[in-house]
């Protein structure tokens, strides 16, 4: 008997608590797969954000911090200065990353922290019971928005890939999707690099995950993998925006 | 040959398997966990070719693919 596939061992046996069909969950497999394969296991320091990854540190079984909302990239900074030889990584929501923790992410990447950031982008606030987000599309209806985002109003989403880019101590940057085996396979490959890149002392690297959130959504699993093919993946491409060695 | 097992107390029953497996494999059970949902099972355990899509997909690392 041969064993193709079972839970990494970088996830712990507590069952997660996000809502069926959620991303997050693909997301931390991908993540723990990356840990075990690097053999970085012992050395994973994590820092869960606040929002639906806030519980995190039960899943991942590595040491980790619950920090303040959108400071992670600033944990982690004092995390991985202080113990240099810890892979240190901030686990994070848009609404975190892209709206109150926006200081933290672009100086964190300004500073290019050996750091790794998983960015979850799901176009909404999950955890407070679906209020807009920076990155909620225009036209998509939040709580905070009923009427859907109107850019006179709101503004228009924020593109982080994108943004990040233009700055120099950004090394790599990636935005992938979750919503098919075949881009599943692709982030993985992503998030095992955005890790390896810090073993390698590349310096700052994350990845954007396109993530589905059919409870805030309002949609069923398959109507919200449908949204983020039909109207994220227009608003937020997939690919490389950056991906450079360190000097 | 190739079989999957799926573990009834972490599974969510999004379906994201049942919809992901190539083969039309898997269906939904009509036993009810003791979460409260039907989860996800194996039907036609035949033709299943052991390409872990639904591993792949699940959200809740419910499944374990094995090669007997
Ligand atoms: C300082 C502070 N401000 C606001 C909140 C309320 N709050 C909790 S989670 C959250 C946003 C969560 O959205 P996101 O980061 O996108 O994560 P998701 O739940 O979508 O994964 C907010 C505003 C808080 N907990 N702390
Ligand atoms: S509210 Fe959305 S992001 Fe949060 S666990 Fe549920 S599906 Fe996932
Ligand atoms: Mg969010």
């Amino acid at each position: 008997m041969t064993i193709l596939a079972k839970k990494p061992q970088s996830l712990t046996d507590v069952p997660m608590h996000y809502c069926p069909g959620c991303g997050h969950g693909i997301v931390h497999r991908l993540m723990a797969e990356s840990f075990d394969e690097l053999q970085i296991a012992d050395r994973v320091i994590g820092v869960a954000p606040v929002g639906c990854g806030v519980f995190a540190d039960d899943y991942f079984a590595c040491d980790m911090v619950q920090g303040a909302h959108g400071r992670g990239p600033a944990i982690a900074t004092g995390i991985k200065r202080s113990k240099p030889k810890a892979i240190v990584f901030s686990y994070q929501g848009d609404g975190d990353l892209a709206s109150i923790g926006m200081a933290e992410i672009v100086h964190a990447a300004v500073r290019s922290e050996n750091i790794t950031v998983i960015f979850i982008n799901n176009a909404i606030y999950g955890m407070t019971g679906g209020q807009m987000a920076p990155t909620t599309l225009v036209g998509q209806v939040a709580t905070t928005a009923p009427k859907g985002r109107d850019p006179k109003l709101q503004g228009w989403p924020i593109n982080m890939c994108e943004m990040l880019s233009q700055i120099t101590g950004a090394k790599y940057l990636e935005r992938v999707a979750v919503d098919t085996p075949q881009h599943v396979m692709a982030a993985k490959k992503a998030i095992k690099k955005a890790f390896e890149n810090q073993v390698k002392g590349v310096g700052f690297s994350m990845v954007e995950v396109l993530s589905q959130c059919p409870t805030n959504w309002h949609a069923s699993v398959d109507q919200a993998l449908e949204f983020v093919r039909t109207q994220m993946m227009p608003q937020y491409p997939l690919g490389v925006f950056k991906d450079e060695e360190a000097r | 040959m190739p079989r999957i097992e799926v573990d009834v107390n972490r599974c969510k029953a999004c379906y994201l398997c049942v919809n992901a497996c190539p083969k039309k494999c898997l269906g939904k059970s009509t036993v009810i966990s003791k979460k409260g949902y039907f989860p996800a099972e194996m039907q036609r355990p035949q033709d299943c070719i052991g390409c872990k899509m639904c591993y792949m997909m699940c959200p809740d690392v419910a499944i374990t693919v094995i090669k007997e």
